[in-house]
């Protein structure tokens, strides 16, 4: 097995109301510094995480959405977000943020993170990760 | 096969803690090796010394710490997770500034680093939760 692992970060729940989708950016971060080949996947209610305009005054917790745009800072450039779950949700892709990160091997060019994907494709990613953490 | 585990729920209230327990003394009775659990989310109240179940109920934090014991299995608890939810070292009381400890024998806090390196490092890395 090769030094460099697939890890992908698994997101199923909405932003709030539980503290998974916090803890797991939380871990996200601090992965980013093992120099993994990483990826996250939203689907279910994590596909709630990469909404745009997210306001959390009115609960008084933390709004981390912004942290989501930082990440390809860190080479973390895979966003795989499943068309299923946006459609059940009502969502469409024109609803999530705009996350962006510079592709090196391409002269800096500005890039798009966020890959929606069916949920066949979906599968395939997952089966094709050495590590895959759920939150 | 070496593997890691990562028990992400808290004790008595959900499984997750008991079945990683039952998966962990069954694989290493079967010869893997199981280097590390890693305890996050409400997973790191499973560490507290303090806690006092009922006489004819399991005691979850026990049975980790005896199995610590027994095959040097590293519980660790992930200090940000462990931070918000009141669970401390001798060190980390210390450090802030709080008048009591309650981290378990067998367990020690640390970063999450310590999980992905776990990913990194072993065959198999199972993640017990909801």
């Amino acid at each position: 097995m090769s030094d460099i692992k697939k890890f992908l970060y698994v997101n199923r729940r909405a932003p709030y109301g539980t503290i998974y989708a916090l803890e797991s950016l939380e871990v996200v971060l601090i992965g980013a510094a093992f120099d993994q080949d990483v990826s996250l996947a939203f689907l279910d209610d994590g596909v709630f995480q990469l909404t745009k305009g997210q306001n959390t005054d009115g609960i008084g917790v933390k709004n981390f959405s912004p942290t989501f745009r930082a990440l390809g800072d860190y080479e973390v450039t895979k966003f795989y977000v499943e068309r299923e779950s946006l459609a059940e949700r009502g969502l469409t892709e024109a609803d999530l943020q705009e996350i962006t990160y510079e592709d090196e091997d391409d002269d800096w060019a500005e890039k798009p993170s966020i890959r929606v994907v069916g949920r066949d494709e979906m599968a395939a990613i997952m089966a094709d990760q050495d590590v895959v953490l759920s939150f | 096969m070496k593997i890691g585990v990562v028990i992400s729920e808290g004790p008595y209230t959900h499984q997750a803690a008991d079945t990683a327990y039952h998966f962990v003394k069954s694989a290493l009775a079967k010869g893997h090796e199981v280097p590390r659990v890693f305890f996050y989310h409400d997973g790191v109240n499973v560490s507290t010394r303090l806690s006092i179940p009922p006489q004819d109920e399991r005691h979850i934090q026990k049975n980790w710490s005896a199995l610590a014991a027994e095959h040097g299995v590293d519980l660790v608890v992930c200090i940000a997770a462990a931070q918000r939810r009141g669970l401390l070292d001798e060190n980390e009381a210390t450090r802030q500034g709080k008048d009591a400890n309650n981290i378990a024998e067998g367990f020690r806090i640390s970063g999450l680093g310590q999980l992905i390196e776990m990913g990194i490092q072993t065959d198999r890395l199972v993640m017990f939760g909801d």
